[in-house]
């Protein structure tokens, strides 16, 4: 844990991801003002004692959107690699144990997603089952899955010939008890670390969606919206464009550091700087 | 040589086909019945019977299909239900935007993240480099979208060299009046796939640069900066390259958005739109078009391999 | 009359690496003195520091280590000179051949092309001129079809093959020195028998130096005239092969010896079925932590206390033959 805290992309990273994360509880139980009271008389003012970064258009709260904007994201984020994990790790630890025509075809299936990429699928997706964030959730979670079958396949298969795993199945260990006993609790870092990563994409994934009016829906504050709500208003509210852009940016930021400090804090052998 | 190019061109083939069924699957078979989109849940099913057997709707699935299929080989895509002027019309005029607005960006994000990359693996471990990976790491954070619109407000708002959106056509205002148009967008692209590939090319300079082979190569008295072009670059350029081919798919999935930033009437808007209008044929082709280019150009990626490292064509995978 | 100028001296040669865990002495006092036509070589376990020596001869030691004392190659101090000098010397007037002969090639070019490159480098040879030259080279070094093969890939050739190229490579502007790094350690038993020849063969016909690095006192035995013997970044032993190996002054050089395997009855202590190979207790021990004293002091079982606190001195036991050893200080 020490060595943790001297490593900067760790610690920075881990800050960020922090202040997200506190955002977006906080936003559970108190938010300066409403995000969805409007008041229109009260619009595009510029930041001042009540309202700390200012209002939107329609008189909102600006600093209250950012919050439980964070909110929006996080969930989408959580889900989305949750699908992927769940069903990718599943069916890439099946390619690994499988081996054969199994593996050849789940690979051939992620090689070929490749071809579609998130933006697009999740636009086609809406465009067939509409717009909003369960749609834009699925969509998002349903990219991440050949990344985590590519990622767990190959580290599942890098495990599996290593020598312990030979002596557990000389001991007759059958290859489901192998899998959970043993191969897991060794790929779970590289899985942690991607998974990092994934919730950064799938955060700016949302954002793009929302941006569009394809994601998350009015009235639910979202960051993607808010800065496509701005765009209109660059010569007057030029600052409304900021905020929202730089939350993204931070959170992002602040998951990929975490994601790079984990990678080099968990793996043993990547002891190398580089 | 021959049997590596054909087990190439198979796979492409293979995939675009492929390709070719989820799209179809997806945007015709899925959404169930166009006409009963395009008419509303209030029209009369008369009138969507004869709207559908205009559109060719009521043919089997597994017909329209073929059709489609044996269309896009003839160019004959049909017409679209809003419009009702012909598919390929549309995308032609649309891609005359699209593509060189991706070409730009493309070259761009190359130079920029070759010469990033480099100079940060030379001075490794060094300010420059210390200094360039913390800006890469920014560069990756931001969504395209929004630098996008810091540009506008920097370089339109502020210092109006720029328009904020819109693009003449190549003629109005001639080719560099295009160009000008597609330098905000262009740039706003590259810069984050830049970031992404500038990191991926130190790393792999630095890889290659812990190799023998470049031991070898200063025991032979090349100086630093020799060894670094005559023996480092082109094996680095391997991974990078792949990266380059990935990242070509996000680049258009990037012009879809950052076409909409802009306003500009390029194939990303158009699809958009064409969703918004449940124009769904129009969505079909343009889908396919955008995977069929990431396709070939992970295509001429492959065989970009074969010509850079001479083991690919042994080893024929 | 032979030029008596040593084309190579090493006078008190330090390597100071400066790491994350602290600055590490890697090389502590290396004296060697080579003329034309003299073989020697280095001998010891991993991490004494043979390897790290001769990459200091070269010039090419970590970037960031501090090299101190003196190196003089054909009387030019070396040490302080700048990187073009280097640059100028390298691949031309020496040459070096490492131990990995599967990487040591680049996959991209063709084995033409890297043989043919110190030449167009350093004689300014045209791409014909050069094509040439290495031609012979690589017909020389033993490698069949040489005019055909100069456009092959490093892929197509073996290990052994590829060893022979990487000499090619070395000897293309017929240095007065080559320094071979473990040059058969990864390769077959028979094969590095041919390499080791091809190497005594070539540095017999053009009159070179050489030095040979080996952890294999059989190939040391075969191949050089002057060997020697490292630990902890010193030479604890040095002098005339035959020398060395009758006398083995030095209690590692004895350990050395003791634990190369043997067949026979009583080659080993113990009887019959238990009968062990003598190894040399301990470790080697990090390049960190080394006593201030002789470097061998905590594995000799021969070692008194004053062993670990001073540095044992130099004893003269031959007219070349030294040894550094406080225990020899009597016996002279």
């Amino acid at each position: 844990m020490r060595r943790a805290l001297r490593h900067p992309s760790f610690v920075i990273g881990g800050v960020l991801t922090l202040l997200l994360l506190g955002a977006a509880a906080m936003s559970l139980v108190w938010t300066p003002w409403s995000p969805y009271e409007m008041n229109l008389p009260g619009k595009l003012q510029p930041p001042s004692a009540s309202h700390w970064l200012g209002t939107d258009p329609f008189g909102r709260d600006v600093a209250s959107l950012l919050l439980v904007g964070a909110r929006n994201s996080i969930l989408v984020g959580v889900i989305a690699v949750g699908i992927g994990l769940g069903i990718g790790g599943a069916l890439g630890l099946l390619a690994a144990a499988r081996r054969g025509w199994v593996e050849e075809l789940i690979m051939r299936l992620a090689d070929f997603t490749f071809a579609f990429p998130a933006i697009l699928s999740a636009i086609m997706m809406t465009a067939v089952f509409g717009a909003g964030i369960v749609n834009s959730i699925i969509a998002i979670g349903i990219f991440n899955i050949p990344t985590f079958a590519r990622v767990t396949r190959a580290s599942a298969n890098a495990i599996g010939s290593r020598d312990f795993i030979l002596a557990a199945r000389a001991c007759g260990k059958g290859p489901w008890r192998i899998t959970i006993e043993h191969v897991l609790p060794n790929i779970a870092s590289v899985l942690i670390v991607q998974a990092t990563i994934q919730f950064a994409i799938a955060i700016l994934a949302e954002a793009a969606l929302s941006y569009l009016g394809l994601g998350t829906q009015p009235p639910q504050p979202s960051w993607g919206r808010m800065l496509s709500e701005a765009q209109t208003l660059l010569f007057q509210s030029p600052m409304l464009a900021v905020y929202p852009g730089v939350a993204i940016a931070l959170a992002v930021l602040g998951l990929n550091l975490l994601g790079d400090g984990l990678r080099d804090l968990l793996d043993p052998r990547l002891t190398r700087k580089r | 040589m021959s049997l590596f190019l054909l087990k190439r061109l198979f796979t492409l083939i293979a995939t675009l086909l492929a390709a070719s069924v989820v799209v179809f699957w997806v945007l015709e078979v899925l959404p169930g019945n166009a006409a009963q989109m395009l008419m509303g849940p209030d029209a009369s099913p008369e009138a969507v019977l004869a709207l559908a057997r205009q559109l060719g709707l009521d043919h089997p699935p597994l017909q329209r299909y073929g059709l489609w299929i044996s269309g896009l080989l003839t160019g004959e895509l049909g017409n679209s239900y809003v419009y009702s002027t012909p598919v390929l019309e549309l995308v032609l005029e649309r891609l005359a935007l699209t593509v060189p607005l991706a070409v730009m960006a493309m070259v761009l994000t190359t130079v920029l993240a070759l010469a990033v990359g480099v100079y940060a693996a030379s001075h490794h471990n060094r300010a420059g480099d210390v200094g360039l990976m913390a800006a890469t790491q920014v560069g990756v954070a931001i969504p395209n979208f929004w630098f996008a619109i810091l540009l506008i407000l920097l370089f339109s708002v502020h210092l109006r060299w720029f328009a904020a959106g819109g693009f003449p056509g190549w003629e109005d205002e001639g080719v560099l009046g295009g160009i000008k148009a597609l330098l905000l967008p262009a740039i706003s692209l590259a810069v984050v796939q830049a970031a992404i590939l500038a990191r991926i090319t130190r790393s792999a300079v630095l890889e290659v640069m812990r190799e023998d082979y470049v031991r070898t190569a200063r025991a032979k008295g090349l100086s630093r900066r020799a060894t670094l072009w005559r023996h480092v670059l082109r094996n680095a350029l391997i991974p990078v390259v792949t990266v380059m081919g990935l990242q070509f798919a996000n680049l258009l999935a990037g012009t879809i958005v950052v076409e909409n930033v802009f306003y500009l009437p390029g194939l990303g808007r158009l699809i958009f739109q064409s969703i918004s209008n449940r124009d769904l044929i129009v969505v079909r082709n343009c889908v396919m078009l955008l995977a069929a280019m990431v396709v070939i150009v992970n295509f001429v990626v492959d065989l970009l391999y074969a010509v850079i490292d001479p083991r690919v064509k042994a080893s024929d995978i | 009359m032979r030029n008596t100028t040593p084309l190579l001296e090493a006078t008190d040669l330090r390597l100071r690496l400066h790491t994350h865990a602290g600055t590490v002495d890697a090389v502590r006092g290396v004296n060697l003195s080579l003329r034309r036509g003299e073989t020697l070589g280095l001998v010891g376990e991993s991490g004494c520091g043979k390897s790290l020596t001769a990459m200091t001869l070269m010039g090419l030691h970590p970037e960031g280590a501090t090299v101190s004392g003196s190196l003089r190659f054909h009387g030019e101090e070396m040490i302080g000179q700048s990187e073009a000098r280097w640059c100028a010397l390298r691949g031309d007037r020496i040459g070096m051949v490492f131990q990995e002969p599967m990487s040591a090639l680049n996959p991209v070019h063709t084995v033409g092309h890297q043989v043919a490159e110190p030449l167009r480098l350093h004689r300014g040879l045209t791409a014909a001129a050069a094509r040439k030259e290495a031609v012979a080279l690589l017909d020389r070094v033993g490698i069949a079809d040489a005019a055909r093969r100069f456009d092959a890939w490093p892929h197509q050739f073996s290990g052994g093959q590829r060893q022979r190229i990487t000499i090619a490579m070395a000897l293309a502007c017929s240095p007065d020195l080559l320094i071979a790094d473990e040059p058969t350690t990864a390769l077959d038993v028979t094969i590095a028998g041919q390499i080791l020849q091809l190497i005594r063969d070539l540095v017999r016909e053009r009159d070179m130096g050489l030095i040979l690095i080996s952890h294999d006192l059989g190939v040391i035995a075969q191949n050089v005239s002057h060997m020697m013997v490292m630990y902890g970044g010193m030479v604890v032993e040095s002098g005339p092969t035959r020398e060395v190996f009758s006398r083995r002054a030095h209690p590692y050089t004895q350990g050395l010896f003791g634990s190369r395997p043997q067949l026979g009855p009583q080659a080993h202590p113990g009887s019959g079925a238990r009968a062990r190979l003598a190894a040399i207790p301990g470790n080697v021990p990090e390049l960190r932590n080394m006593p201030a004293g002789c470097p061998f002091a905590d594995r000799c079982v021969v070692s008194l206390p004053a062993c670990q606190d001073e540095m044992p001195p130099l004893i003269q036991l031959g007219q070349d033959h030294c040894a550094r050893c406080v225990l020899l200080e009597s016996a002279g």
